[in-house]
């Protein structure tokens, strides 16, 4: 028979060794490349689906939007594959402007909260948020979406620009449950504070950087829509 | 002649029904119990990382018998973790592809199922043994066996913990969930819960059949 199976085999040639290693990687690469070209306009498409639907869930009114990228106080007209701060505007049937899209993320409990927050400009409120990315503990930190005392903090919450357009008059703030006075205050979720506070955090964060720009800007993005359509 | 008689071993039910009973990879051999913990507080979730698990399991298994005399000793495991990886990179686009959602509540679990011992312990123990066509069938039946347990685990973690079963409600509103089942701790009560009641019924089992064959000892001494 064979060799009994404590021996040590004959070490083969390291030709032998790296032309193995050099097969399968090969046969490996080939894979990979092969199922990524496949599916990679299907997973763009996925994102923008999942952007689009996030964008048309904080504005309700909105059938088709616009998306803008920031750079120094100028919004300027862009793609999804931007980098850089994205602000998605919502139209209505008629391309007026519904309301603006804004991105806005903090540290939570156990990691980083990324929300997309509804804002109208002309009133200041911000009108209500979709988590994006979250890993809060659940059963806790997911009351954020559902709890209904929370989510009533978002029919109007006050985010308003100051005179001078260099922040808001109000910062947002999360204040304990049921001590809420002011309509720039967030009524925490008891039990979930650290993610109550993230979320005013995030609002008061973005609110303070990209509100006033969103008010200079505003009459482009009033208009974008139609200048668009009529190019 | 006993080695080579060994490897011949035709294919046989068996080779199948191992992994899903006899040699459950959770209940059994305990392989895999990180993602067994992490993905289960859903029956969704516990599924699409069964099928994922079954997809990569299948796949590098095939692979691994398939080049089995081709690939020397030496470099065999760097080899299978080639191929192992190759394939959960396929798994990761592909769920992507399917939904991102359910990507985004996997989380890094899909990536780490290069790391699953349950798929590198089947490509060194079986497919670098066994036939092609046995291979493939006895991953079938591990990765069957494996997606199982995620599921009893799934359904009983997502039932008692937010009182649904696939995202349907089960228990009225009145029910108060236990938060518990859906977090850490619970993956590994109901994962003892379950294993208790395995071992219960087999060892149930097994003292039968020793009580049968004393009271047959019995009868047929005087």
């Amino acid at each position: 028979m064979s060799t009994p199976e404590n021996q040590v085999p004959e070490m083969p040639s390291s030709t032998k060794l790296i032309s193995t290693l050099a097969v399968v990687a090969m046969i490996s690469g080939l894979l990979v490349v092969l199922v990524y070209e496949f599916t990679k306009p299907i997973i763009a498409e996925n994102q923008r689906l999942a952007t689009e639907r996030a964008i048309f869930k904080v504005l309700p009114k909105a059938v088709s939007r616009l998306t803008f990228v920031v750079e120094n106080d100028k919004l300027t007209p862009a793609d999804d594959k931007t980098v850089g701060e994205l602000v998605y505007a919502g139209y209505d049937k008629n391309d007026q402007l519904v309301g603006i899209a804004l991105n806005a993320a903090a540290q939570g409990y156990q990691d980083t909260v990324k929300l997309l927050y509804g804002y109208q400009a002309n009133s200041g409120c911000i009108t209500g948020f979709d988590v994006l990315k979250s890993t809060e503990t659940p059963g806790f930190g997911t009351k954020i979406t559902t709890d209904p005392d929370f989510l009533a903090n978002f029919k109007c919450l006050d985010a308003k620009v100051n005179p001078e357009q260099s922040g808001l008059i109000h910062a947002i703030k999360t204040v304990r449950h049921g001590t809420k006075q002011h309509a720039w205050e967030i009524d925490a979720i008891s039990g979930s504070t650290i993610t109550s506070n993230a979320i005013g955090r995030m609002l008061n964060k973005s609110g303070q950087a990209l509100h006033p720009i969103i008010t200079k800007n505003l009459s482009l993005l009033e208009t974008a829509k139609i200048q668009s359509k009529n190019k | 002649m006993t080695q080579a008689t060994k490897k011949e071993t035709p294919l046989t039910l068996d080779v199948f029904t191992a992994g899903i009973w006899k040699e459950n990879p959770v209940f059994v051999m305990m392989l895999g119990l990180c993602p067994v913990l992490a993905v289960t507080n859903s029956v969704l979730n516990s599924l699409a990382m069964g099928i994922a698990s079954i997809f990569v399991l299948v796949c590098s298994n095939a692979l691994v018998s398939a080049l089995r005399n081709f690939i020397p000793k030496q470099v065999r495991i760097t080899t299978y973790i080639i191929i192992i990886a190759t394939f959960v990179t396929l798994v990761d686009y592909i769920i992507q592809a399917v939904s991102l959602d359910l990507y985004n509540k996997l989380g890094a679990f899909i990536q780490l199922i290069v790391v699953n011992c349950l798929i590198l312990g089947r490509a060194e123990a079986y497919a670098s043994k066994n036939s092609f066509t046995k291979s493939v069938v006895s991953a079938l039946g591990m990765g069957l066996g494996f997606t199982l347990a995620l599921v009893m685990l799934g359904g009983v973690r997502e039932l008692l913990g937010a009182g649904q079963l696939l995202g349907y409600q089960v228990f009225s509103t009145q029910f108060e969930p236990w938060v518990v089942m859906i977090l850490p701790p619970g993956g590994f009560i109901v994962l003892g819960s379950w294993l208790l009641l395995i071992n219960y019924i087999q060892q149930r089992k097994t003292g039968q059949i020793i009580a049968a064959d004393a009271t047959a000892h019995c009868t047929v001494k005087p």
